[in-house]
């Protein structure tokens, strides 16, 4: 009897351990932005408070987020979200309401509400980390390659590949540019059938030079091994590999299409108030300006302003106004049916 | 039992009863691990997903009252103020607990938009009060935007509210019901062409393991036992190689500038490289590659067990070795080429890694669709009709084999 209730208090401390230790599961997308996330968020808040944070890796969508909300166990806390699944995940429930009154103000003393860039703070379930940007990028070795999107899409005066990630997102709204289409009216065209007849028209003329890939990752090795002659890709994967490994890769900021990633809490979680304090303690000056590393804009103006120059040019913050903002309304509303039409696109 | 009891003693015959019930209950408790194992990571999984294909209770959960309003519409124009202002309340609630956002999903399913509008909607009555909301409810939808005066927009509320339905299974094979609940095809045709795709690919790499492996299986089956054990080896250690390994060891060796192109360049065979990566042919051949363990070891298996004086002897007997080898050899071996085929041929219908990695466009199988809505668009529901489908497809290929050639002929050693 004495035996057993050992075993029972062992039991009791074994299952009632991770609540004293005060654990955070943080979550993001792994690679060198996570490297850098590590280094300028969750190591100093580590430091700083003590606690514990457990740093795990996604790749991103909505899914995971609902499994856990609909099984009821959360098991992350503090979620990386790209704004263009933030729309859904808010909406659906699987996310907390932030109350952004609570941010800190900025190191230079102005007020969050003034500091943050407005889209940073646009949706009420995220608070604004970094502003990145697909654009397209050449390989120098072969000679200029295009500079405009428009290029980008003839065949003729540019020939050879063009890796593109498998998907309708930024294929479609390039295309349109491509054709003609002003980008302030790009989504808007696009949720008309005409709109979406004349992409997929678009894309048809290069089809036969297109090599999709399904990861970020794959970019640079294509443009490298000559699998394509430019591609699509994260601006901070091409920038790595011109920093580190002296690529003879060139980006063409024309037509990038940026978003943001902000830090979201799940819905339910039992850490809220740790989790509210990670992403107040995430989103200061300083941690944000380390986002620099991987060339990803921080969404802070007080942490721009702590960026040396030679950096700045090689941030989507930069080229904002050369760029589309991606429109996270629009693939919430149009990601699945054009996703199906993308699928049967590529059966033709 | 009566046995028992007519030569023993009442008392005896209930303790050896009792025994034989203790040694099926031993019996039993071995199997229990095994059979808990098979309900939670089998029997369970695919039920829910059999269940979760026809049912879809979001909708009749979230906006109960609406639904019951809209019994009585006609399904031409719009409905009555009542059925309107219902749903301004349930939308207003539902703004409040941020659930407005699965009905957008639900309602936009049917008609591409109507998330954002829904949304938005929800967003616009979460501040009005209720007292307006009961008298001024129908307004105030149709103020916060035209499509709810459009009767496509309540068929499609309508319609997504069934609980138990077929929808999914209709979208699965390109098919839709118009208004008048023909069914008719779709605007996208694509289900059909990737099971179809998925199929051909299937069968044409489960014929490439049979080339490539039968041949192999039959040279070590009657080779000596120490370059028996030794080719052995290469076939298994592949086999033991990480999945995720030997795929990626193919794009390496098939990319532009991989070691297959460089190769033939500097042999001056090809002067452009070839494009071998990200297609049909890239996935047929990393699968078949992949599989081929499935198709030997079995065949291996079974040719061991055949005794070579059969062969022998219908030779001296007169026979050409072609014609010994299809009368004789083949039918012994064919439990082993059976079990081979079918494992290859399933295991292949339903892969899913090495064609998102190397598959390119046109090397997609229909896994990687069901992928697609699992993670990307979040309907799951057709996620799960689609597998069911794929299961089925997979039972009646089961069947027809089992009626043809027979699963008594099954050997996997």
């Amino acid at each position: 009897m004495r035996k057993h209730l050992t075993l029972l208090a062992t039991t009791a401390a074994l299952t009632a351990s991770p609540l004293v230790a005060q654990d955070l599961t943080v979550t993001s997308f792994g690679g060198a932005y996570g490297a850098a996330q590590m280094e300028h968020m969750i190591a100093p808040f580590m430091a700083e408070t003590g606690v514990n944070v457990l740093f795990e890796d996604y790749g991103g969508g909505i899914a995971e987020m609902k499994a856990q909300v609909e099984a009821g166990n959360i098991l992350w806390d503090v979620v990386d979200v790209e704004v263009i699944d933030l729309e859904r995940a808010c909406a659906e429930g699987y996310l907390e309401v932030i109350d952004q009154s609570v941010l800190p103000a900025g190191d230079d003393g102005v007020a969050a509400a003034d500091d943050f860039i407005p889209d940073a703070l646009a949706n009420e379930c995220g608070v604004g980390n970094i502003v990145w940007s697909i654009v397209f990028a050449t390989n120098t070795t072969n000679g200029p390659g295009p500079q405009t999107i428009a290029e980008f899409f003839d065949v003729e005066a540019f020939p050879g590949n063009r890796g593109l990630r498998k998907r309708p997102q930024v294929n479609m709204e390039w295309a349109l540019i491509a054709d003609g289409v002003a980008p302030e009216d790009v989504y808007e065209t696009l949720a008309t059938e005409e709109g979406q007849a004349r992409a997929f028209a678009k894309l048809d003329t290069i089809k036969e030079n297109i090599v999709w890939y399904d990861s970020w990752s794959q970019a640079p090795v294509l443009l490298n091994d000559g699998g394509a002659a430019m591609v699509q890709s994260a601006n901070g994967r091409i920038f790595a590999a011109i920093q580190d490994d002296g690529a003879p890769f060139e980006i063409v900021w024309d037509s990038h299409v940026y978003d943001l990633d902000v830090w979201a809490i799940m819905k339910g979680t039992e850490n809220l108030d740790l989790a509210m304090d990670f992403i107040k303690f995430a989103t200061r000056t300083v941690p944000l300006s380390g986002m620099q590393d991987v060339a990803y804009g921080p969404t802070r103006l007080s942490a721009q302003a702590l960026l040396p120059e030679s950096i700045k040019q090689d941030l989507p913050t930069a080229h904002l106004e050369q760029g589309l903002k991606a429109d996270g309304i629009f693939w919430a509303d149009f990601g699945e049916s054009l996703g199906e039409k993308f699928n049967e696109w590529l059966l033709q | 039992m009566t046995n028992i009891s007519q030569t023993l003693a009442p008392e005896d015959a209930r303790n050896a009863a009792r025994e034989v019930r203790r040694q099926r209950l031993k019996a039993f408790l071995f199997v229990v691990p095994l059979l808990v194992f098979l309900i939670f990571a089998f029997v369970a999984p695919i039920t829910t997903m059999l269940y979760r294909s026809i049912y879809n209770p979001t909708v009749a959960n979230l906006v109960p009252e609406t639904l019951t309003a809209l019994e009585d519409w006609s399904g031409e124009g719009v409905p009555d103020d009542a059925v309107l202002i219902q749903f301004a309340t349930d939308m207003k609630r539902m703004a409040n607990d941020r659930t407005s956002g699965q009905l957008a999903d639900e309602i936009n399913r049917a008609l591409p938009g109507m998330s954002s509008v829904t949304k938005s909607t929800a967003r616009d009555l979460r501040r009005v009060e209720d007292t307006d909301i009961a008298t001024n409810g129908a307004a105030l939808l149709l103020e916060a935007d035209d499509r709810w005066g459009e009767a496509a927009t309540w068929r499609a509320i309508r319609d997504a509210g069934a609980i138990y339905s077929a929808s999914y299974y209709l979208t699965s094979v390109d098919l839709e019901r118009d208004r008048d609940g023909n069914i008719v095809q779709r605007d996208t045709q694509i289900y059909v062409q990737l099971y179809t795709k998925t199929l051909k690919m299937a069968l044409i790499i489960t014929g490439l393991t049979i080339i490539l492996g039968y041949p192999l299986a039959f040279f070590m089956a009657h080779a000596s036992s120490g370059l028996a054990n030794f080719l052995m080896v290469f076939v298994l250690l592949p086999f033991w190689t990480s999945l995720l390994v030997r795929t990626t060891a193919w794009i390496a060796l098939l990319q532009t500038g991989g070691v297959v192109n460089s190769t033939l360049q500097w042999l001056g065979i090809i002067d452009e490289p070839l494009e071998l990566l990200y297609n049909e042919f890239s996935t047929i051949l990393a699968m078949t590659h992949i599989l081929l363990p499935f198709m030997v070891l079995p065949l291996y298996a079974v040719m061991r067990g055949i005794d070579s004086s059969f062969m022998r002897a219908a030779i001296s007997m007169g026979s050409s070795p072609l014609g010994a080898w299809s009368k004789i050899y083949l039918p012994m071996s064919l439990p082993g080429l059976s079990a081979g085929a079918l494992l290859v041929f399933i295991i292949s219908i339903g892969y899913y890694i090495t064609p998102a990695l190397v598959g390119g466009t046109d090397g997609q199988m229909i896994s990687n669709i069901i992928a697609f809505h699992m993670q990307v668009s979040n309907n799951w529901e057709l996620a799960a009709a689609l597998g069911s489908l794929l299961l089925l497809l997979i039972l009646v290929l089961y069947w027809l084999f089992d009626r043809f050639v027979g699963t008594d002929n099954l050997k996997l050693g």
